[in-house]
């Protein structure tokens, strides 16, 4: 009989739920998340704590993590909290930054994309041969397109062979992985550079490559610019919980929502007076650093993705139950094929910003390391092995914390060995943390067929 | 074997849906043989029969997911292919299978809105599906949910099958089908799921229940179909039978000489 397995094993046998059986009808409420019927600020914090308490505990970990980084490096070394440290760590951490979330898109879909850090430094190695004087000098923004396109077309390559032909993606993507590696050392045999085209000549084209990490807005306009930033944040925040409150929907209180946009206000700017002190030993060098915008930028472009679009919920639900949103009518090969395009697309953004970052690109770029860096990044933010769980914003904070460990051991002379061995505890405890939330969520509901 | 028992219904209406002679095979094995059958909006169906009768076949041939070989499927009187489920959900038949088929890491309003979302400006309009849900909800009265906006995995059995059960009815079905609703749920929750089913029947839809469980089909049902080894042996108001007769007709395809008609 064409019957499921599953299906076949319940039949005839009686309901075992010995809870359901004696639980009172109010015996459900207890299982609740409390944040959504609190209505007052203070139920909202009992919520949170309730939340953690049930292993639900979001970005809080890794907000300790840093922390701890923070206290423990700057208790160390007196230059680890100075502005041009703090800096040059946002420097280094926005390559594992803006990998993680081109990991998110295949962690949340309850996969692993190990080729992104090849993929995405064939990508990079396009844009900087691109751009060469000497050899195609093409303009800034025509490689940079050329390198992400490169990079989206080979991630939907991978993306087909995943869904259409139904392989493992950890198997197609180490394929990939091997493939991009080759790629981008053929790639940065072309020309007269030994392997080695850098961006540090006079040229314009080259200049703005190098100046994605290096170039800095200027003061005046980083204030205006994060000020514009805030202001529309907190207007889209305000506004949409207060259409929430007045429709009658369940809604955080207005303070809550005031609390949110202060705190955003404030981290906003603190960043900025941070970024707007003179950080150079002689001359001047202030301002917010233009990979900080870019990060953001991805940031919040993906977060909007993820959020607040029908594409970015059918890769949760996906993540979460594949067989349910076939029977939606969603084309999950469509969604899936797309996840790992942007996954890769995303990569290349991240190894641009590497190429910037070294003022060039190398024959011997770490592209395995950098992988195994982007999706600790993500676990250690929150985001889940597991599929279904996850937010780009859950990569900006792991990045920061594997970017912290990086610059800090560096400062205080420690070798690569401690480093590694360190990022991997880190990750150990990220992924203890995942995994037991996730067992105390399954634990907590009974009746689950 | 007569399978005519369609004309014993009170109800004088035109059946809702209605099946006629339709086979269905799996390479050599035969899941269904010249089966009738027919639904009656405003009125809960009992589709009864031991494993391997050809219940979850017939389920998934009017859902749209097996065509049948032979036969013909009447929708509101006019002959109809169902060839996918989607062509079902056009028709206004919907499905909720054993396994419920929701995303424990979604919410409610996500759960019942998935692959119909609503758009506002290309972003999802959450604030005017969270209000539609809320009202179908409050329309069945599924009021132990304290929040829509809690993830399916905080909610309990009995819930959850609300929950499915208020997805499939959100988009103006006529007919919805449930397979083994109260298998693996408790007292409290099967209680709750059969109050749900009462409360569809009243709001005029068609229902057919696939249930082992007599003591839920007597509770809820006003007619029976009862299924064995592919046949349907009985189409019949529950209030003419009494346990002891549909047992028979489950166990032994109503013949009291215990052999079976597909033997025979």
């Amino acid at each position: 009989m064409a019957r499921a397995p599953r299906a076949a094993d319940v039949e005839g046998v009686p309901p075992e739920q010995a809870p359901d059986l004696t639980a009172a009808p109010g015996a459900d409420k207890v299982e609740v998340p409390p944040a959504i019927v609190a209505q007052s600020l203070g139920g909202y914090m009992r919520a949170w704590v309730a939340r953690i308490r049930a292993g639900e505990s979001g970005v809080l970990p890794v907000l300790v993590g840093i922390l701890a980084i923070s206290i423990y490096f700057d208790a160390r070394s007196t230059v680890f909290l100075s502005p041009g440290n703090l800096v040059n760590l946002f420097q280094q951490s926005a390559i594992f930054m803006v990998l993680a979330m081109a990991e998110t898109f295949a962690l949340v879909l309850g996969e692993i994309d190990l080729s992104i850090g090849y993929v995405g430094a064939c990508g990079a190695a396009i844009t900087v041969q691109l751009v060469q004087p000497v050899t195609t000098g093409w303009p800034w923004w025509a490689a940079i397109v050329a390198g992400l396109v490169f990079c989206l077309v080979f991630g939907a390559i991978q993306g087909t062979l995943i869904t259409r032909l139904r392989l493992p993606s950890f198997i197609v993507t180490l394929a990939g992985f091997l493939i991009g590696n080759g790629m981008m050392l053929w790639i940065l045999q072309r020309g007269p550079f030994s392997g080695y085209p850098n961006l540090t000549g006079v040229n314009g084209n080259e200049q703005v490559i190098y100046q994605l990490m290096w170039g800095t807005l200027d003061p005046t306009v980083s204030w205006i610019l994060m000020a514009v930033a805030v202001a529309a944040l907190g207007v889209y925040i305000w506004l949409g919980d207060w259409r929430r409150r007045r429709s009658g929907l369940v809604a955080p209180p207005a303070s809550l929502t005031l609390i949110k946009i202060a705190v955003i206000a404030a981290v906003g700017i603190v960043v900025v007076a941070i970024c707007d002190q003179n950080r150079a030993a002689l001359g001047t060098l202030e301002g917010v650093p233009w990979v900080m915008v870019i990060v953001l930028g991805v940031l919040a472009a993906w977060t909007v993705l993820f959020q607040r679009t029908r594409y970015g919920r059918y890769i949760y639900a996906i993540g979460g139950n594949p067989e349910a949103t076939r029977r939606a009518g969603i084309n999950l090969a469509l969604v899936r094929t797309g996840v790992f395009a942007l996954c890769s697309f995303t990569a290349g953004i991240g190894m641009l910003l590497f190429a910037s970052y070294l003022g060039g690109m190398s024959n011997n770029v770490q592209g395995g390391q950098y992988v195994l860096y982007a999706v600790a990044a993500a676990v250690i933010g929150g985001t889940s092995l597991f599929g279904g769980r996850g937010k780009p914003l859950h990569g900006v904070l792991g990045g920061l914390v594997i970017g912290g460990i990086y610059n800090g051991m560096f400062l205080l002379n420690y070798d690569v060995e401690p480093q590694f061995i360190v990022t991997g505890l880190v990750l150990l405890a990220a992924v203890t943390i995942d995994s037991l939330s996730r067992r105390g969520s399954t634990s907590g509901s009974v009746g689950r067929v | 074997m007569s399978t005519e028992f369609t004309q014993t219904s009170p109800s004088a209406a035109e059946p809702l849906l209605k099946v006629r002679e339709i086979d269905k095979h799996f390479g050599p094995v035969q899941a269904l043989y010249h089966v009738d059958l027919d639904l009656y909006a405003g009125k809960v169906t009992a589709l009864c029969g031991d494993n391997g009768a050809g219940k979850t076949v017939l389920t998934k041939t009017l859902a749209g997911i097996h065509q049948p070989d032979h036969g013909q499927i009447f929708w509101q009187g006019q002959p109809v292919h169902v060839r996918s489920p989607r062509d079902a959900s056009r028709l206004g038949i919907e499905t909720v299978y054993q396994d419920l088929a929701l995303c424990d890491n979604l919410d409610i309003v996500q759960n019942m809105f998935l692959g119909r979302e609503r758009l506002r400006q290309g972003l999802l309009d959450e604030d005017s599906m969270e209000r539609s849900a809320a009202e179908t909800l409050a329309s069945l009265r599924v009021t132990t949910v304290r929040s829509i906006r809690q993830p399916v995995a905080s909610l309990s059995g009995g819930q959850r099958q609300s929950v499915a059960v208020a997805k499939a009815v959100m988009w103006n079905s006529k007919l919805v089908m449930l397979d083994e609703p109260t298998a693996a749920l408790g007292v409290v929750q099967t209680r709750m799921v059969l109050d749900l089913v009462k409360r569809l029947r009243d709001h005029g839809l068609a229902v057919m229940v696939i249930s082992h469980n007599l003591n839920d089909v007597f509770d809820v049902a006003d007619r029976i179909a009862v299924l064995y080894l592919g046949r349907m042996v009985v189409q019949e108001d529950l209030s003419r039978l009494d346990r002891q007769r549909v047992v028979e007709y489950m166990t032994t395809g109503g013949r009291h000489d215990g052999q079976s008609p597909a033997r025979s």
